[in-house]
């Protein structure tokens, strides 16, 4: 059995969940889509997550959607 | 009959629609009032007589063979049988007369003439009821002797493990014949022969586990003498008292009799008063009971420093201390959130609460979880932000009501069987049936039921569908104008109403995506947008993809469109997996939510709870368990308590699982087997199975049971007790001296729970949630007059492909699910006779792609993805369209969920477990996988000589 304790990265993961997040509001009109997958990473993403997210959107975002970014600037940790 | 039996009142009650013209009868001198249509037999025992009868019972209509119920009406001619004969008003009738006498024991010696006069060393003496009738006519002797013709040579049939059938004391009264076929609806049993050589027949004079007999235990319930009897009955007698308590299966929650000698159960039967299942059972509430007592249980606590070390017993004293020094130096080492844990969906609504009751106020975090994480959480999200509330709409009577049934990735037959025999009975009296799933499921096309439509879509595409059913029954003005504009949002509903006319949600645009026919998905709209009651049932086929949340929202879209909702014979009704997950949910086992669903971040709410409990209570949401597994891979999350789940087993991508579990510093488990989980653990601590204990469970009806301890714990505590202990030994102090106490303080602080006590589930029986001032009996029928959150709300559907695509490597898409004999994990049903049915886990494959590779039936295959890889025999099913295989995931040594995948739904992080892409190959060895596991678990579970 592996043990990949020792190269776990999240990140990959939680830009996933994201942009799946993103996937189903961008039917929406942008302000609102900004907003709720904005609350919705409030809402539901514990603050280890939320703070990572922060992080990497602060380092330039790379494979955040800009639909995304904008969500990200609206959360708070 | 026993004496703590429930009264048999000989025929069925009318149907509630068919009772309202009431007529009043004279039965030996006493006047009744009863509903026009009653039999005479059932009007006289709502006066308590009993007109002595064999052949009637009122599980099953009347059938007038045996001819002891005859009775006297005043002004007719003869005797007519009162079971089959139906009060009228004024009707003069009576039970007992000197020729009554006469003509009843005349049929009784008839009927004794025949039988083996065993009585004394008969498995049904004291609970049988043609001994009944002979004392009840006073039979005293027999004019033919008994020396004519017999059966006394028939061979008896013990091939099923939990009852026998014994031809020679068989009465033909056709009873398990009658319950076979109209409770069970399975049709397994017929009379075969004529006369005096007919004779009850499984299937084609088949033994009974080789015939369709699915063993629910309808026939032997029905059975008035010895033939059809529990093998338990045989070998330990009759019992002599009973505990009324709720079934720790499924999510139907069927109410049982726990028949008992002192602490041993004798047999459990299904209680006629359950208002979730009216008498009927199914093979594991029935009889896979006997893991309460398993060998394999474990009933001393143990503790060790490492997981590589053997177990070692310790008093309770000592593993409650060892845990919370654990979890107090993790705390202090790396923060208040480096712990959490999971209140299990097995335990009680009582034993729930205190879990995320300690976590929040003992931890003091929010992170907590449960195992509807891993199947329903989409339901909750969906139907409340379409409707305001995160369950079911309906209770299961409903369903008599209904004109059609959409029935949408669940296999009620074999995952809910029940409910799916209630289903059936309507669907034979003409109900419709449309079946959206991937695989042929029986109710496609079975014994006197075949769904109008079976739309075998492909995996993952759920949610193209369902827009495409709305889309045709929008454009094509099909739609309930009124009720959308009466009780929904007019603006959601006009933005909705424009994305889902768009033609990429067209039924031809479907049917590329899907690849059902774009024609079958218009008719099968046309279908239920005609039906007066059209209702929708679902299961995890509908909630474990990555579009779980969409597809909850899209089915609350269509019945909103049709105006299903808010009477009987509609609604959305998730058919939920565990016996109390809907009550896990309830109680604020999410770690975003306190019970009765509200945000850890509403202040208000907060603040109350804070008041009770006495400790400032964390706004912020918890990790959920896949984030606890990524946290503890990360190094963050250090200690987890598991009560009652086998997340090593049950969660997907079992080494990311198995890898995140081994990082912990503290792992605690509390379980009644060592599973898989526990081979990983630090401490374990016992727990006690459904009989041991009190509590509720809510069932997927919102129905909220009693659960009724029938035997005295065997590691000395039921689960809430150990929650209780470890919480004090935390510093939260809890003390709680019943879990009366504890469904109190929900009451309290649970809107919706503010009108349930012991007192008046004892009073009802059991209630539906929301049960308050405004709905003191309880809730059958939600959002009646408007939805919950006001006007219901279309929320837009896109339908956005899964990642989990097919490749060249992995060309097959691999869907999981459960099968009758077994549950879960299976780590009761493996410790039950069940496994004569399934030992093993199979994968079902097109004969197709098994030509195609090389694979015959019951070959070794290997089953791999980007996940993983196992090795398991392989089973041609015609079920299965090409490309598509599936499997159960009931035995460890199998490990179906190495191969699932860490994919999830966008909303709530449920797994996808029904969409992997594989490739299926021939074996002829264990994965490596495998091999490591077999390696691995006997270490793990190693406990140290004493």
């Amino acid at each position: 059995m592996t043990n990949d304790k020792q190269t776990h990265n999240n990140l990959p993961n939680l830009l996933r969940m994201i942009e799946q997040i993103t996937g189903y509001f961008k039917s929406y009109p942008q302000d609102y889509a900004v907003d709720h997958i904005a609350d919705h990473i409030q809402k539901f993403w514990e603050p280890r997550m939320r703070r990572e997210i922060l992080e990497h959107a602060a380092a330039g975002g790379e494979g955040l959607s800009e639909l995304a970014k904008l969500a990200v600037k609206k959360v708070r940790v | 009959m026993a004496s703590y039996r429930s009264p048999d009142f000989g025929t069925p009650a009318l149907a509630e629609s068919n009772s309202t013209i009431m007529v009043s009868v004279e039965i030996d001198g006493q006047k009744v009032t009863v509903p026009a249509g009653t039999s005479v037999m059932r009007a006289a025992m709502t006066l308590g007589t009993k007109v002595p009868k064999l052949c009637a019972t009122d599980s099953v209509e009347a059938f007038g063979s045996c001819r002891l119920c005859l009775v006297e009406i005043e002004g007719r001619r003869g005797y007519p049988a009162s079971c089959t004969t139906p009060v009228e008003n004024g009707m003069k009738v009576k039970t007992s007369s000197p020729k009554l006498g006469e003509l009843r024991r005349g049929v009784m010696e008839l009927y004794i003439s025949d039988h083996p006069l065993d009585c004394l060393t008969c498995g049904a003496n004291g609970d049988c009821e043609l001994q009944d009738m002979a004392g009840a006519v006073g039979l005293r002797e027999v004019r033919y002797g008994y020396e004519g013709a017999n059966h006394f040579d028939s061979v008896k049939d013990t091939s099923n493990p939990y009852f026998t059938f014994d031809p020679a004391k068989c009465i033909v009264c056709s009873r398990c014949v009658r319950a076979c076929e109209e409770v069970q609806g399975t049709f397994a049993l017929t009379i075969d022969g004529r006369g005096f050589a007919s004779v009850v027949s499984p299937g084609q004079n088949q033994d009974f586990i080789d015939s369709e007999c699915v063993s629910c235990g309808a026939c032997v319930q029905a059975c008035p003498t010895a033939t059809l009897i529990e093998k338990s009955v045989l070998e330990l007698g009759q019992a002599e008292h009973k505990v009324t308590t709720t079934c720790a299966y499924c999510g139907v929650g069927c109410s049982f009799d726990a028949e008992m000698q002192g602490s041993t159960v004798v047999r459990m039967t299904p209680s006629k008063e359950g208002k979730a299942n009216h008498g009927h059972s199914c093979v594991k509430g029935r009889f896979a009971w006997g893991y309460a007592t398993h060998p394999d249980r474990i009933t001393k606590p143990m503790v060790r420093q490492r997981i590589t070390d053997p177990w070692r017993e310790v008093s309770w004293e000592e593993a409650i201390k060892t845990v919370a020094t654990k979890f107090k130096n993790i705390q202090a080492e790396h923060g208040t959130d480096a712990i959490g844990g999971i209140t299990s969906s097995r335990c009680t609504n009582e034993e729930s609460y205190l879990v995320q009751k300690m976590i929040r106020a003992g931890f003091g975090n929010n992170n907590v979880d449960t195992c509807a994480r891993v199947c329903h959480s989409p339901t909750g999200y969906g139907l409340r932000a379409t409707l305001g509330t995160s369950a079911g709409t309906q209770d299961f009577d409903s369903v008599d009501h209904t004109d059609l049934v959409l029935l949408i990735g669940a296999n009620p037959t074999d995952a809910h069987p029940v409910f799916a025999s209630r289903m059936k009975k309507r669907l034979r009296a003409g109900a419709k049936l449309i079946v959206i799933d991937p695989r042929k499921i029986d109710l496609v096309d079975s014994a006197h039921v075949k769904a109008e439509h079976h739309l075998a879509l492909r995996p993952g595409t759920n949610v193209a569908m369902i827009n495409a059913l709305a889309h045709t029954i929008l454009t094509e003005g099909l739609w309930d104008e009124k009720s959308v504009h009466e009780r929904c949002d007019a603006a959601d509903f006009a933005y909705w109403s424009d994305f889902i006319r768009d033609e990429r949600n067209s039924a031809e645009a479907a049917a590329t995506v899907t690849g059902v026919p774009a024609e079958s998905i218009r008719a099968a709209a046309r279908l239920f947008a005609a039906a007066p009651n059209g209702s929708i049932y679902y299961g995890l086929g509908v909630t474990e993809h990555s579009q779980g949340t969409t597809m909850v929202m899209g089915m609350a879209n269509l019945a909103m469109l049709t105006g299903n909702f808010g009477r009987k014979g509609v609604g959305i009704n998730p058919l939920r997996g565990q016996n109390n997950v809907q009550g896990a949910c309830d109680m604020g086992s999410f770690p975003h939510e306190f019970s009765g669903y509200r945000h850890v971040s509403d202040a208000a709410t907060r603040f109350d709870f804070e008041s009770l409990w006495g400790v400032p209570l964390s706004g912020e949401p918890g990790l959920r368990i896949p984030n606890m597994f990524d946290a503890a891979l990360a190094g963050t999350f250090k200690g987890m308590y598991v009560q009652g789940e086998d997340i090593a087993q049950s969660d997907p991508n079992t080494q990311h699982v198995v890898a995140a579990l081994k990082s912990l510093d503290c792992l605690v488990v509390q379980d009644i087997f060592m599973n898989e989980t526990a081979a990983y653990a630090h401490v374990f601590l016992p727990g006690a199975s459904f009989l041991e204990k009190d509590g509720t469970f809510t069932n997927a009806e919102r129905r909220i049971s009693r659960v009724r301890r029938a035997m005295p714990p065997l590691a000395g505590y039921a689960d809430w007790e150990v929650t209780m202990m470890l919480s004090n030994a935390l510093g939260y102090q809890m003390n709680y001296s019943h879990p009366s106490e504890i469904m109190d303080e929900i009451a309290r602080m649970t809107p919706t729970f503010s009108g349930v006590s012991y007192a008046r589930l004892d009073e009802l029986g059991s209630v539906q949630w929301p049960c308050n001032d405004a709905a003191p009996m309880g809730t059958p029928t939600m959002h009646i007059d408007h939805f919950v959150r006001g006007k219901g709300r279309f929320m837009i559907t896109d339908y956005v492909p899964t990642d989990e695509k097919t490749t060249a490597k992995f060309p097959l898409l691999l869907t999981t699910g459960r099968i009758l004999s077994q549950y879960n994990v299976g780590a009761q049903t493996r410790r039950t006779d069940n496994v004569v049915w399934h030992d093993e886990d199979r994968l079902e494959i097109h004969a197709f792609d098994a030509e195609s590779r090389g694979i015959n039936d019951g070959d070794t295959v290997a089953l791999q993805s980007r996940a993983g890889e196992v090795a398991l025999r392989a089973k041609i099913s015609e079920r299965m369209q090409p490309g598509v295989v599936y499997t159960t995931f009931h035995f460890a040594e199998t490990g179906a969920n190495v191969v699932t995948t860490e994919y999830s739904d966008w909303a709530t992080n449920c797994p996808e477990y029904k969409v992997t892409a594989v490739q299926v190959r021939p074996t002829n060895q264990k994965s490596s996988f495998q091999l490591d596991y077999e390696l691995e678990t006997s270490i793990g579970r190693k406990v140290a000589a004493e």
